[in-house]
């Protein structure tokens, strides 16, 4: 984890090259340091690499699930680190995204699922929330 | 073998004696069936017992006495009706009358055995009703996968059509607010990549539309003699400016006679999309050839590329609607995931199929052998599932 002072490490792992464009920039302008992938791969070497203090993810990356195995891998590598799932598919596949309960994010290993499009300011939000002082932190097992 | 199941309902001991007998070898011969079809045969003496039994153990076809004890006939067949149970109901009567036939057909029966009758009426009755039953459950099943190729159509249609719209929106909102501050480049960047995904929208919209002209069968079908060779080199013309941006080359290679009976737009719909294939999938500086040859019977079309090639765990379901390969090679080239399975469904139009054979990071060479006259067969589509369909 990175000293308090520092600006927070924020992977963003999507497939779609304009998304990850678009929210570097924001994130840029929002005081953080956003690393971006493409691939299940580069997101895998951005995490082995470095300490991240967040991950956005989207949830078709790659494969039909590749999100929730990226959650996977990277909950096994770092257990503290806040994951926000992203998603277009919600109302198309019926997936409820509000995993309210602890039994839901504990099979989906993400603490937040956010449905695309992004507002940037309810991104923000649960950015602060989750990585500011008083965030809380739960191991995943 | 299939084996479908009759249940006979008579309180006579020999009626059901008679049809169990006769039914036990008979292996209808079916013109319009493939399939080897035999029966089993179960009896009930009563309407509500047979009704009892027709829960648990469905029949395919029922042979039901008009006269019973209890409740009639007729009251089971309109049992059937309303449970929309799927199978045909045959009401045997002993009064051939008309007035029976017509109450019976009104209930929902499919056919009527005038009693007496010898083993062959009944072959004859049970094998009519066998065709019917069996084509009628093909049609079920494709009108089926129908639905549910046109569910998830609409479900990749979403999605594949919102994440466009979401980057061209996020950037048009972006140079609104300035984001970029005076760095103009930067905002040219943002419309480039904006005009990019638009035209990847158009090109799902028309791919799409495409497919769906497909599906329904082209009316306007034009046949006539083509010269395949003088397409491709229209082809090649077309997808020039993406080659020669990246300086790949394209050769084409065409041995006589190089016509076939064909629709234009057809054949020219297979020629772009397998070469927009071999330019996007290539390698910079790369070489595509267009090979046109064959034999009397056939023209063959191949397009080989020097791209970058696809696995061996890639290759099945790869003419699939929307199949995309997404690997690190792949993630900036956009597409569809149609063009194949255009590809395929058009070949099979011509009697023809699609093949593929590749080597990763050597190249892939698709290749189509079409029938150069396709009017010798009915000229039907095959779809992906690999079963036939009428073009309306």
């Amino acid at each position: 984890m990175n000293a308090p002072h520092d600006k927070p490490i924020i992977l963003v792992a999507d497939d779609d090259e304009d998304f990850l464009t678009q929210l570097r920039m924001q994130l840029e302008a929002a005081g953080y340091l956003p690393q971006t992938a493409q691939t299940l791969d580069d997101a895998r070497r951005i995490f082995d690499s470095q300490t991240i203090d967040l991950a956005i993810i989207d949830l078709m990356m790659e494969q039909q699930d590749g999100g929730f195995t990226l959650c996977y891998f990277l909950r096994k590598h770092d257990p503290h680190v806040p994951i926000i799932l992203v998603s277009a598919v919600a109302s198309e596949t019926g997936l409820r995204f509000d995993a309210a309960t602890d039994e839901e994010r504990s099979w989906v290993k993400a603490d937040v699922f956010l449905a695309k499009p992004i507002r940037f300011e309810q991104l923000h939000a649960e950015i602060q929330r989750l990585t500011g002082p008083y965030s809380r932190r739960v191991t995943w097992s | 073998m299939k084996t479908l199941r009759v249940m006979v309902i008579d309180d006579e001991p020999g009626t059901r004696l008679g049809i169990s007998r006769a039914l036990h070898d008979f292996r209808p011969r079916l013109d319009e069936v493939t399939e080897q079809i035999d029966y089993t045969v179960t009896e009930a003496e009563s309407g509500e017992s047979a009704i009892d039994r027709m829960r648990d153990d469905p029949p395919d076809i029922l042979l039901v006495d008009y006269r019973l004890p209890g409740i009639s006939g007729l009251e089971v067949i309109e049992q059937i009706r309303q449970r929309k149970l799927d199978a045909l109901a045959i009401m045997i009567t002993a009064y051939g009358s008309l007035d029976t036939a017509v109450a019976a057909t009104s209930h929902g029966a499919y056919d009527f055995l005038a009693k007496p009758f010898t083993p062959d009426d009944l072959k004859r009755v049970i094998g009519q009703a066998t065709v019917r039953l069996l084509l009628a459950r093909q049609a079920e099943q494709l009108a089926e996968e129908r639905r549910r190729a046109r569910a998830r159509l609409i479900r990749v249609l979403g999605h594949e059509l919102k994440a466009p719209l979401a980057a061209v929106e996020g950037y048009l909102r972006m140079i609104r607010q300035r984001q970029a501050g005076n760095d103009l480049p930067a905002y040219d960047a943002m419309l480039d990549r904006s005009l990019i995904r638009l035209d990847g929208m158009r090109t799902l919209i028309t791919d799409l539309l495409d497919m769906t002209r497909l599906e329904a069968g082209r009316r306007d079908r034009v046949l006539r003699q083509v010269d395949v060779a003088s397409l491709a080199r229209k082809a090649i013309d077309t997808v020039m400016p993406q080659a020669a941006a990246r300086r790949i080359a394209i050769r084409l290679h065409a041995t006589d006679p190089t016509t076939m009976l064909a629709d234009p737009v057809e054949i020219e719909i297979m020629l772009n999309n397998l070469l927009s294939n071999a330019v996007k999938y290539n390698r910079d500086d790369g070489n595509v050839l267009v090979t046109i040859d064959g034999d009397e019977d056939r023209l063959c079309i191949a397009v080989a590329d020097t791209g970058i090639g696809i696995a061996d765990r890639d290759l099945p379901g790869l003419f699939g609607e929307f199949t995309r390969i997404r690997n690190e090679q792949t993630c900036g080239i956009l597409g569809s995931g149609l063009g194949l399975s255009i590809v395929e469904r058009l070949a099979g139009g011509y009697g023809g199929s699609a093949l593929v054979h590749s080597e990763p990071n050597v190249g892939s060479t698709f290749t189509v052998a079409l029938k150069r006259d396709c009017s010798a067969t009915d000229g039907s589509w095959t779809s992906s599932t690999g079963s036939s369909s009428q073009p309306i």
